[in-house]
């Protein structure tokens, strides 16, 4: 085993502050970048479905069919943008995105309803985005449910007899984000992504900028070992990202009002192990590949879209196919997703998160290991 | 001046295809890519990992959980008898949901009360919650209206029942609401930019730091003709990218594709010329491959967050909603879905092909304009 010499990886780490803090625009898009994606994608990103546009075409034009369509048109949910007379109308709305859904009242609607018999109401949903579909037609199925049931009571009450009581009633409790915000559920995912990309995109410059400048020849002169370099290099970083996700998750409490419920203690501290890994894996990729054309492929191959797609971000991880469950094993975004989510909403602690911390520290570990071990080759 | 560009061609087409890493990032790269995001990328909701709590555990009871279980969409995997129980397979993220019924639910039943049914659902993912209390409610919903006609039999004989409305909900274009199926057009489009956006994005300044820019320099090239010598090749990779891919989804993934496959190219040969030319922007802009590859980041996260491909822009604030209006990303991927899935044709999507041909046409401009500036 090595030894580590504190008084080198100090002056490495020196030598590296130097730099990040002589070149104030850098420090400044370090630190600015990651605050403006944050607040720029904490506010756009939503997978709310409110105000779902859509065109009603009401055949039957009477006094029952006015009162059904006041149930969509007095609900937060939908947006009624029009009515429309025909078939084509109906079609060409769907198809140009002009409105999401068409509710067809038929003809015969009010009469089916006065004489107790069940009207049939069409619902026309563009499924080219089932998700926002499948919610549009739940809210409609419950919207259409108030309609009959308070046309069942009305007349039940007109021929005078007692109106029964609801036979079941259904009380959902949502735990961890009663209102279902699907903030609380995206910005701790966000903050995971934007960290691991930020922290790549900063380490993988260090080692190749030296590269190119010559300078690491100078650095191979001197006496330093190579995970002494490595520390001293990555500390610097390390911080930065540090104040990273400070920032992050201030922005987070104070402008997006997200709950953290779980210890903060805990979240700096797998946020530490998490930055530790994905800049090791920033500083492998430079040593990695010589060519930079290269570096630039892999760097956004690995780390943005796995991070985007495979890490529970926005596709829950159970939904997908079982062997695809285990892809995304290596993709160390998917160990910071799912602890910030359980640390800030669940607010569990390391008793339920230790399987999760365990696989995060080996991939924090193993990067550095292998950083440490390929660069020592090209020191050589 | 062909004659020029055509060895400048010739030099290109050696240079991007002779490293055979280069010919795998190419070519194998963005179909694995697609193989392995075209299953990561479905929001469908089933077989819902469930806890049932029952304390009643009564004919009645035990029916209401059985609808639940034949539902296709929920999967009871632990019956549990108390509330610590529950609450510790929430948290380890064993079950998403607990159907918790109370003692004197079937009591309640016969006695004509109502009868209570609790259901935990885990809110951390706010979407999948939204849509199992959608499934919950429309179980329950049905359960209950049965038990309501019953009662009302009773009370009323056979007399007059209460109409009610029955909604008949018919989802055009994805009979299933196969979540894949809107997708995975939305994948192709985005391994297609990001393949172009690599490309070329390196293509200038890899001379400049390479040093064989001068070279060009002297040679009678024009600037003109050094855009379009750097563009037509990456274009023509691209075209058997997106073909390659394409086929991938088509074959592989089943995603059904309605509409005319050659306004699909058309469409396609539009937004390369928008992407290809951002990538050269980019390249002519950036002094190091370092910057260019920050650039071509900056440009790439937006296009995608912000284009509708997860997130709907219905939704954004109207003014990001305005902002989305110069990502080329959210005009191609309409296009792409809408051909697709909506088979429509250039009646519709004339909008949206107008809108990237006039963004191709600017940014090849000004990338041949910035690039004239480069060279003196």
């Amino acid at each position: 085993m090595m030894q580590l010499k504190p008084q080198r990886v100090r002056a490495i780490a020196r030598k590296e502050f130097i730099h990040v803090f002589r070149d104030r625009r850098s420090l400044g898009m370090a630190i600015a970048i990651p605050m403006l994606l944050l607040m720029l994608y904490g506010f756009a990103l939503t997978l709310d479905v409110d105000n779902v546009p859509m065109v009603v075409w009401d055949q039957s034009e009477s006094q029952a069919s006015r009162e059904f369509i006041s149930h969509f048109r007095g609900c937060r949910y939908f947006s009624v943008r029009g009515y429309v007379r025909n078939y084509r109308e109906v079609e060409h709305a769907i198809d140009s995105g002009r409105a999401l859904m068409a509710l067809i009242v038929p003809r015969d609607f009010a009469g089916h309803v006065e004489s107790g018999r069940p009207a049939a109401v069409q619902l026309i949903v563009d499924g080219s985005d089932p998700n926002t579909a499948t919610l549009a037609a739940n809210y409609a199925d419950a919207a259409t449910l108030s309609y009959s049931q308070g046309a069942a009571v009305q007349q039940i009450q007109r021929i005078g007899r007692r109106v029964p009581q609801p036979p079941l009633e259904l009380r959902p409790r949502v735990w961890f984000n009663p209102d279902m915000e699907s903030r609380n559920y995206i910005i701790p995912g966000l903050i995971a992504v934007i960290m691991m990309v930020i922290a790549a995109m900063l380490t993988s410059l260090t080692v190749a900028r030296e590269w190119e400048r010559g300078t690491m020849e100078q650095l191979i002169s001197t006496p330093v070992k190579s995970r002494e370099l490595i520390l001293g290099k990555l500390l610097p970083y390390f911080s930065i990202g540090l104040v990273d996700v400070l920032l992050a998750v201030l922005m987070g409490e104070f402008v997006f009002r997200v709950p953290l419920r779980g210890s903060a203690a805990l979240l700096f501290a797998f946020a530490a192990i998490f930055l530790a890994g994905a800049m090791s894996l920033g500083i492998l990729i430079s040593i990695v590949t010589k060519n930079q054309l290269l570096a630039n492929q892999l760097a956004m191959v690995m780390t943005f879209v796995p991070s985007l797609l495979l890490s529970g971000f926005v596709f829950a991880i159970g939904n997908m196919p079982k062997p695809l469950q285990l892809i995304t094993y290596v993709v160390p975004a998917r160990y910071f997703v799912t602890l910030l989510k359980a640390i800030y909403l669940k607010g569990v602690g390391l008793e339920i998160l230790a399987g999760e911390a365990v696989l995060l520290t080996g991939f924090g570990a193993g990067m550095v290991a292998l950083a440490n071990l390929k660069f020592k080759k090209k020191l050589v | 001046m062909f004659e020029r560009i055509k060895h400048m061609l010739i030099k290109e087409f050696i240079q991007v295809l002779r490293d055979p890493r280069m010919r795998a990032v190419v070519f194998v790269v963005p179909v694995l890519q697609l193989l392995v995001f075209g299953y990561a990328v479905t929001t469908d909701v089933r077989h819902v990992s469930t806890a049932v709590y029952d304390l009643d555990n009564s004919v009645a009871s035990r029916e209401l959980t059985s609808r639940f279980e034949k539902s296709g969409y929920f999967d009871v995997v632990e019956h549990v008898t108390d509330d610590a129980r529950a609450r510790e397979l929430v948290d380890r993220g064993r079950v998403r949901v607990v159907l918790h019924v109370n003692k004197g639910f079937e009591d309640d039943l016969r006695a004509g009360r109502t009868a209570r049914l609790q259901v935990i659902v885990d809110g951390t993912d706010s979407n999948t919650a939204g849509i199992v209390i959608g499934y919950t409610t429309r179980i329950t919903g049905q359960y209950s209206q049965e038990l309501l006609n019953a009662r009302l039999r009773r009370l009323m004989g056979n007399i007059q029942q209460p109409g009610g409305v029955e909604l008949q909900t018919r989802a055009w274009f994805n009979e299933n609401l196969e979540s894949r199926n809107f997708y995975v057009p939305g994948v192709v489009a985005m391994i297609v930019t990001l393949v172009t956006l690599l490309l070329t994005s390196m293509a200038v300044v890899r001379e400049k730091e390479i040093g064989t820019m001068e070279q060009i320099m002297v040679t009678p090239i024009t600037p003109a003709e050094f855009i379009l010598g750097k563009t037509l090749p990456f274009a023509l990779i691209s075209f058997v990218d997106v073909i390659l891919v394409t086929l991938v989804g088509v074959l592989w993934f089943d995603v059904p594709i309605r509409g005319n496959p050659t306004l699909l190219l058309f469409a396609t040969a539009l937004y390369l010329m928008t992407t290809l030319g951002i990538g050269l922007l980019i390249s002519t802009l950036s002094q190091t491959q370092q910057q260019a590859m920050m650039s071509t980041f900056f440009f790439f996260m937006p296009a995608v967050l912000l284009s509708g491909f997860m997130f709907p822009i219905a939704n954004m604030p109207v003014a990001v909603q305005w902002l989305t209006y110069l990502n080329p990303f959210r005009y191609f991927l309409m296009i792409i879905r809408g051909v697709f899935l909506k088979g429509v044709g250039l009646a519709i999507l004339w909008p949206q092909m107008a809108a990237l041909a006039a963004m191709g046409v600017a940014t090849l401009w000004l990338t041949s304009r910035r690039f004239r500036k480069t060279l003196a």
